[in-house]
């Protein structure tokens, strides 16, 4: 692909942001415009999710784009995060735009649409979520996230054998690169194993408190331009290498219970080999990757699923430090969404710049490749 | 959108009533008179759920609703103890139910404790009252 990351901003995380989606976006936006170099008249060009209660003329009238040539929303909720950089490059690729704002805000926290309260009808924020979850979660008190996702946890667990410690020693990691990341909510926070198996049960046997990711305030923005324009802008360009979405058959967003095979998620199977099969990059040759963590069940399931280790093998895998800095694959080095924040899965886009800018707080030496996934959505970003 | 909530009946633990769409009131309907169907291809003869309006198979919108057994088994489950809604017991057993007839329900499992839940276990179909006159399917363990 020609595209490339010229450009990051962000709020800071919180739990009560006091102010609107809107006016976060706004914030982002403008401080990814400061970190490219850019004005707001040369953004053309706009991606968010499908459930961002950003309205695109809110935000093209309050930052002051001029003229919008291309705009997009990636569906499948956290899952599509990444889907905003496939859909970034393929406008840049085409022409469609020459700069692209992706952008998410959120106020998961203290706003009305909380990820962890029941949720019992659709909400005015995410119209385009559809009614799923509502027709067939919700008449059996299955109202969350956690809950949904469970689901298809226990019978992960089941297949393999994987236990409530395995996903802990992930957690454990995960706070451990948070405890160092001053913008993480586990900033020094440290918790131990022990900490996580007496937490309390969200949805036994698989998800405890410690296994959830952090309700979160706050916006993320990224300016995607060609690697020909980056060149003349003062940020070294982090390139998007490959990008691609896998959403198959009988999938919904985060309530997708009706594949055959719950205990392995192939939509990230399917992904995996989009990014890497057909791309010519190889797993063996990323340096570190961000996965979406909105519970610690399923990074484990996308270890595998992606090909860094067999089926089954995760909990081997994490278990062995794997996901630590001199481990074969360090992962969610900002501490993830369970240790920083939860934008979302966007502000593991901002990690993995900050990666291959040299500027993370838990640096993976010489970073020249980092992977970025939501489930069915990701890219390999790299400095090449 | 039928079968709206009417929060006054969460004080007697009575669940909301599933939204129902024009695209899935096969299901709805026939769970509010105590009956479990899933939509079969009037064409090609293959059962779906969630219910459409179109048999992804070959693209027949014929369709008709046929009775299920209400024999299933268990194909995961989750005990669910956060977030606590009123119109629901804790903890709740939240079930994936693969029915004899090959189709998957999110449903719940009742007459059971948690710690006899086993993946794999034989179960049934029963039905409770929610809101607005309606019912839903759930499942307990089969004899």
């Amino acid at each position: 692909m020609t595209a490339a990351i010229v450009g990051v901003g962000a709020t800071e995380f919180s739990r009560h942001a006091g102010r609107t989606e809107l006016q976060l976006a706004c914030e982002a936006t403008c401080g990814a415009l400061a970190d490219a170099g850019l004005k707001a008249a040369d953004v053309d060009g706009i991606v968010s999710y499908t459930v961002d209660p950003v309205e695109e003329t809110e935000l093209v009238r309050s930052v002051g784009f001029q003229e919008v040539a291309f705009s997009s929303r990636v569906p499948y909720g956290g899952g599509g995060s990444m889907g905003t950089l496939l859909h970034a490059a393929a406008a840049i690729d085409n022409g469609a735009s020459t700069v692209v704002v992706a952008y998410r805000a959120i106020r998961a926290r203290s706003g009305s649409s909380r990820f962890g309260a029941p949720k019992t009808a659709p909400s005015p924020t995410s119209g385009h979520s559809g009614t799923t979850a509502m027709q067939w979660c919700m008449p059996y008190g299955v109202l969350t996230p956690a809950s949904w996702m469970a689901l298809n946890a226990t019978r992960y667990m089941h297949a393999y054998g994987v236990t409530s410690a395995d996903f802990g020693r992930a957690v454990v990691q995960l706070r451990a690169y948070a405890e160092a990341n001053p913008g993480a909510w586990g900033y020094r926070r440290p918790m131990t194993l022990e900490d996580h198996q007496s937490s309390r049960w969200i949805a036994e046997p698989c998800i405890r408190l410690l296994d959830c990711c952090q309700e979160t305030d706050g916006s993320v923005a990224l300016l995607i331009t060609s690697r020909e324009r980056a060149a003349d802008l003062p940020n070294r360009p982090v390139v998007i290498g490959a990008a691609a979405m896998a959403g198959l058959f009988e999938q919904e967003i985060a309530s997708d219970h009706y594949r055959p095979d719950l205990s392995v998620m192939e939509g990230s199977v399917a992904l995996g080999r989009r990014l890497f099969d057909r791309s010519g990059y190889r797993r063996d040759e990323i340096d570190a990757a961000m996965i979406y963590d909105a519970f610690s069940p399923i990074l484990l399931m996308q270890l595998e699923a992606l090909g860094f280790c067999g089926l089954g093998e995760a909990k081997d895998f994490v278990a062995d430090d794997n996901l630590a800095l001199d481990g074969a694959l360090p992962t969610n080095t900002n501490g993830g969404l369970i240790g920083e924040g939860y934008i979302h899965g966007l502000n593991l886009v901002l990690e993995a710049v900050r990666q291959l800018r040299g500027t993370a707080v838990n640096q993976v030496p010489d970073a020249r490749q980092v992977l970025v996934t939501a489930s069915r959505t990701g890219a390999i970003l790299t400095l090449d | 959108m039928r079968g709206q909530n009417n929060s006054i009946y969460y004080l007697i633990l009575v669940r909301q009533a599933p939204i129902v769409t024009d695209d899935s009131a096969v299901f709805g309907d026939a769970a509010a008179e105590g009956r479990l169907v899933a939509q079969r291809c009037g064409a090609c003869g293959k059962l779906r759920h969630p219910p459409r309006p179109m048999c992804p198979q070959c693209h027949a919108l014929e369709v008709e609703a046929v009775e299920l057994s209400g024999r299933g088994t268990l194909y995961s489950y989750a005990v669910l103890h956060h977030p606590q809604h009123p119109a629901f017991e804790y903890p709740v057993l939240a079930a994936l139910v693969d029915l004899d007839e090959g189709v998957r329900l999110v449903s719940n499992l009742v007459e059971v404790e948690p710690a006899d839940v086993a993946i794999g276990m034989r179960v049934e179909a029963t039905f409770v009252p929610t809101t607005g006159d309606r019912a839903v399917p759930v499942f307990r363990p089969a004899p």
